[in-house]
Order: C-alpha cells, then structure tokens, then sequence
C-alpha cells in the first residue's frame, strides 16, 4: 500500500490528543495505524519479521519438519563416526542425509537437534520475557500510581534487584534449587529445569520494565482524563487498566520485544555454563559449550549453533529497533 | 556532598547486608541437606553427620546466619577440621577444595581482574571512540560501517566469539598460544599473550554495545542549543566537540559503565570457561557443579560488593564530570 507524502510530516500525535490538521486526509488516522504503516515501510523491518515468522514456524512444526527429514533429535549415527568418534566426511560429516554434519561422539543428527534447539530456546525467553513484562507492568502501574510509601518501597526492591549481578546469582541459584529438589543423583525432569529458568529470568528481569511504566504513569497521571475518570468515581481498578494501561502500550510492547533477544541469549549462556538445559534436551548453548572441546578436530561443529543463535538475536534487535522507531518517530538511532 | 557519600554508603550496607541474608536462607536454610551435594559418592554416614556438626549446621539457623556474618566483619574460629581461625573477611571453609574460601579468592581473583581490566579499558576507548566518530561524521562510509558493527556485535554471543577466535589466531594461524595466565609481575609478555584473546572476545563485544550508546548520545548532544552557541562563538571545532559536546554526551555513559559491572563479571564467567581459565568464574562454575556452597555463597557476596561499591563510584564521579549535579 503506497502512502501519502504527509505521514512523514506529520509524525505521531501524543496519545489521546487529535492529531494536529495539517491535512484533512491524515488526520482520521489512529497513532496504532500510524505505526504500522511505517513498519510496513521499514524494509529491515519486513525481512527481520520474515526471519522471526520462519523461525517460529520451524520450532513449532519441529516434528512436522522431523517427519519429513527423517531423523530424529535422539537417533544417534554411531556408523558415521570413525574410531575415534569423529564424523567421517567433510566438514563433521555433512552430506545428502545430515545437512549439518553429526555431533563427534554422540553421532547425532546436528540439523535436527538445532530445530528441537530452536523450539526449547524461543519457548523459555517467550515465557520469560511474558512473565517478566507482566509483573513489570503491575509493579510499575503501582509503584507510579499510587506513590508515597508503596513507591518507597517498590523503588528499594527495585533498586535491590538491580545491584544483584544476574549472571553470578543465576548460576548460584539454578543448581541449588534443583539440588534440593531432587538430591544430587536424581535426574532432573527437564520440564523443570525450564521452569526454574523463567522463575529466575523473572525475579530479575522485571525491573526495566517496571521502571519505565513507572516513569510514564508519573507523567500521566496527572493528565485530564484520570482526573476526569475519577470524578466520575472510577476505582482503582478502572484507573490502572482502563485508562492508564491502554496509553502504555507502545512502550510495553517495544521492551517486550527487545527483552526476548536478551533472553535467548540468558538462556544459552546459562545453558553454557551447564547450569541450564541439560541433556538430552536439544540446545544451543550447550551444543557450543561441548564444540569447544572440538576446536581442533572438528571445527564444522560450533558455527551451526553460532550462527543460528546469531542470526536469531539479530532478527529480534533489528525488528525491536524497527518497532521503536514505529512506535516513537522522534527516537533517532 | 559528605552527607551524600554517607547517605550511600548507608544504603550500599543495607544492600549487602540483604544479600547475604538471601544467600544464606537460599543456601543453608531451605528445606533439604546442604551437605549431601558436598559429599561425592564414599561418604558414610558418620563422616556426613560430622560435617555437619562442623558446618555448625546442628545449630539453630540464626546463630548460624549471625556467626557467618561476624566471620566477614571480624573474623571467626573454626572447627580444627576447618583450618581452625579465620581472619576477617572469613566466607567459610570449603570441604570440596579443602580451604578458606577467602585462600581461594586471594589465588584467583587475580585471574579475572587481569582479564576484565585491561578488556573494560579496551572496549571503553574502543567503543566510546568509534561511537564519537561516528557522530560527527553521520551518514558517511564510516559511520555505517560503525553502526553495522555495532548490530552484529549486540547480537553475538561471547562464547562464539571466543570459540571463532580460538579456532583463527590459535589453532589455525597459530599466531597466538593456548590462553594461559601468568602473573604480570613475573612475566608481563606471557601474561599478555595468554590473555589476549580473553581481552579481545570481551572487547569485540562489550565496545559495540558502548560505540551504539555513545553514538546516540553523542547525535542527541550535538542537537542542543548550547552545541550551536559554542559554534556561533566562533570555537574551534575541536573545542566544540571535544570539550562542550564530549562532556555532555559522555556523563550518562558513567551510569551504564557503572551498571555494567555486574554483566562484566558474568561476561569473565563465560570468556574463562570458553578459554578455559582458572578465575574467579571458572572457580565459582567449578564449585556449583561440586556443590561447593561455600565458595558459591562467597562469590555471589564478593560480586554484589564489586556491583555496590561501582553503583557508588558512579554517583561520585557524575558530580565531578557534570558540574549541573548536586549530590544531597
């Protein structure tokens, strides 16, 4: 669709104000189309979403696409290794049936384990980050809204949160808990193992979040239309979510979508340093944590993790820099 | 100013004394046995019970909590099996390495800091330079080629990044040896060449997260009406963006390098286990996977203090780079 010259004059208007009448055509138009008519525009824009579309049909089709390739993330290849269990062939053994090589030792099917990895990685940081916006959200809304001491207070554990190395802590806590959930020996239901991930995404990942609904209830609370709202008697309820929250949402959706990139990466560095995913469970993290040891003999191994995880965290920046710039034309990048 | 300073640093107890709570509850105190994680597989029955005597952990869980902390601030006597006294900042004694778990910090925190120091001072002038120059010299050749390194340099991942450098300069050019680490005063060549590549998968990426930072901020300074007055006066363009323009744009920079801490720890985490270095990460990784609480409880305390202590170096050198700050 091929728009008129007058939307890049006429940037977005402040939410719940008319936009000014430059043009009479422009002008029946809400912030929301605004948006998306320049995000359809924004060529990084069209191809990051395709690259993100793509993969999300792949983690979600994962056994769609194992039926058709025949192999599955478990099978292991052992014939295809030599007898020192390295892949026979070029490259880690690729060829007509493994597109990627097998794994040294284990002989399995690299391919298929990288879209089983997609699957497990995209379904943590899409949980966490969910997780996180929400209890973002809500602190924020409060904190900014009611002020005094529930500010106070907020503000402390905020403040708290953010003076916690995440990294050193969720390396701390990830294994202890699972330790006294299960006992040294037992093994670990990786169901578990993913939920334990979100939990501790989220008790430190709300903060950002938080912090900027916080900053944009304070500006807006003063406005005329929560004043109005509670003249008319509105609860508190009604205040939050019907009138504040419905203001908020360009701001909430563009940190969602830079904190999922920031999550895959948490995921597979934990996962890295073998406190997160464990096996057999297909990821990427650890598949690059046990290529290392492989350097040498078998160097094909770490890029098809590498780059797949690399060009799955710039398709979310690029499309999270596109919706910000969507979102708020006055921020330049 | 001097209320300020102790205004934080009262506020920076408060935070530490918190953690070390957390941590304690989270490591002694949850329902479970601490100890059984500590003990392989041989342990008899007897042998754990007399760890736990020692550990003090047959004790009620406060006096055990308000004996860990006295430990930090004054030091503590420990059971015979535990190298009897423990000077002042006492974090325990691990069974799994068979010593103080502040010995063990004195032998590898030197790892890590030669590691993150020179790679913080790298990525700082590297990423802050590249951003600068990109700046003022926007829509050039330069400055998209900045940008796209910054792109790709926030999206990738340290230990790819090691992992490709490893592979080029060490085992396929062999330009660079095995990494390594030598104390500096011993032999500052070997001590750099085994840390280089540490220094460089750091800097690759933490200088392209600082030159998209500075670049943005550097645009939205040179934008400002007191940028236009210093060119309208006449100062050389040297002077403007140097001295009125750098300034202005540099000071935000201070809070995300001082907030940065924290994620320049967990970044050594990773570049030492990619290089296979014995620091602080690779020690601290070590000692979850032994269940090694001790010296996991004393990291998590020792990188919280590194995180306060920056929060409040920030705050002081704000008021000394913008003169517009009054510290209350």
């Amino acid at each position: 669709m091929a728009l008129p010259a007058e939307v890049d004059l006429n940037p977005a208007p402040p939410p719940a104000e008319p936009a000014a009448p430059v043009a009479p055509e422009v002008a029946g138009r809400s912030p929301s189309r605004l948006a998306w008519a320049r995000l359809k525009k924004d060529r990084v824009a069209v191809v990051s979403a395709a690259v993100i579309v793509l993969m999300l049909v792949i983690a979600l089709g994962a056994p769609l696409i194992e039926w058709a390739y025949g192999i599955g993330p478990y099978d292991d290849f052992k014939a295809r290794l030599d007898r020192f269990g390295m892949p026979l062939g070029y490259a880690g053994g690729i060829d007509g049936d493994h597109w990627f090589g097998v794994e040294p030792h284990l002989g399995r099917d690299i391919f298929i384990r990288l879209v089983y990895g997609m699957r497990t990685s995209l379904l943590i940081a899409t949980a966490a980050a969910t997780l996180t916006s929400v209890i973002g959200v809500l602190v924020g809304l409060a904190a900014g809204f009611l002020g005094r001491w529930v500010d106070a207070i907020l503000g402390w554990v905020m403040d708290f949160a953010l003076a916690m190395p995440f990294m050193v802590f969720a390396l701390a806590v990830v294994p202890t808990v699972a330790l006294r959930f299960y006992g040294p020996r037992d093994d670990i239901p990786p169901l578990f193992r993913g939920v334990v991930l979100v939990g501790i995404f989220a008790v430190f990942g709300w903060t950002g979040t938080a912090r900027l609904v916080r900053g944009q209830v304070i500006s807006l609370r003063e406005r005329e239309f929560i004043e109005a709202a509670r003249a008319a008697g509105a609860g508190l309820g009604h205040m939050l979510f019907k009138q504040l929250l419905p203001n908020l949402w360009a701001p909430i959706l563009i940190s969602f979508s830079l904190a999922l990139p920031s999550y895959v990466t948490a995921e597979a560095a934990l996962s890295f340093l073998d406190v997160g995913m464990v096996e057999p469970v297909p990821d990427f993290g650890r598949m690059i944590n046990k290529s290392i040891n492989y350097l040498q003999s078998d160097p094909a191994y770490v890029f098809f993790p590498g780059i797949t995880i690399f060009v799955m965290v710039l398709a979310f920046n690029l499309f999270g820099d596109a919706l910000r710039d969507a979102l708020d034309p006055r921020s330049s990048r | 100013m001097f209320r300020f300073v102790v205004k934080r640093l009262l506020s920076a107890v408060l935070v530490l004394f918190a953690v070390t709570m957390l941590s304690f509850l989270m490591f002694f105190a949850l329902p479970g046995d601490p100890v059984s994680g500590m003990c392989p597989k041989n342990c008899t029955a007897e042998r754990l019970e007399r760890v736990r005597v020692e550990l003090g952990l047959r004790e009620p869980k406060l006096v055990q909590y308000a004996g860990y902390v006295k430990g930090i601030f004054v030091g503590r006597d420990l059971g015979t099996a535990q190298g009897g006294h423990c000077d002042a900042p006492c974090l325990g004694f691990s069974y799994v390495r068979s010593e103080a778990v502040t010995d063990t910090f004195k032998r590898v925190l030197p790892v890590t800091l030669s590691i993150v120091i020179p790679a913080a001072v790298l990525w700082l002038v590297l990423g802050v330079g590249l951003g600068m120059i990109s700046a003022l010299r926007r829509g050039t050749l330069l400055d998209r080629l900045a940008v796209g390194f910054a792109l790709t340099g926030a999206s990738l991942q340290l230990y790819f990044v090691g992992a490709v450098l490893l592979l080029v300069f060490t085992y396929t050019l062999r330009w660079i040896p095995v990494p390594h680490y030598t104390p500096l005063l011993e032999d500052p060549l070997d001590w750099a060449s085994g840390l280089v590549l540490a220094w460089m998968a750091l800097a690759f990426l933490f200088s392209a997260i600082y030159a998209r930072l500075s670049r943005a901020q550097m645009l939205e300074t040179l934008s400002e009406d007191f940028v236009r007055t210093a060119r309208a006066k006449g100062l050389s363009s040297w002077q403007v963006h140097g001295r009125h323009a750098l300034r202005a744009a540099i000071t935000p920079l201070v809070t995300i390098a001082g907030l940065d801490v924290g994620s320049a720890l967990g970044g050594t985490f990773i570049t030492e286990t990619t290089f296979g270095l014995q620091g602080l990460g690779r020690t601290t990784v070590d000692a979850v996977h032994g269940g090694d609480l001790p010296t996991v409880m004393g990291t998590v305390i020792l990188a919280s203090v590194f995180v306060v202590v920056a929060n409040i170096v920030v705050d002081l050198l704000y008021a000394v780079i913008d003169p517009r700050v009054r510290l209350r």
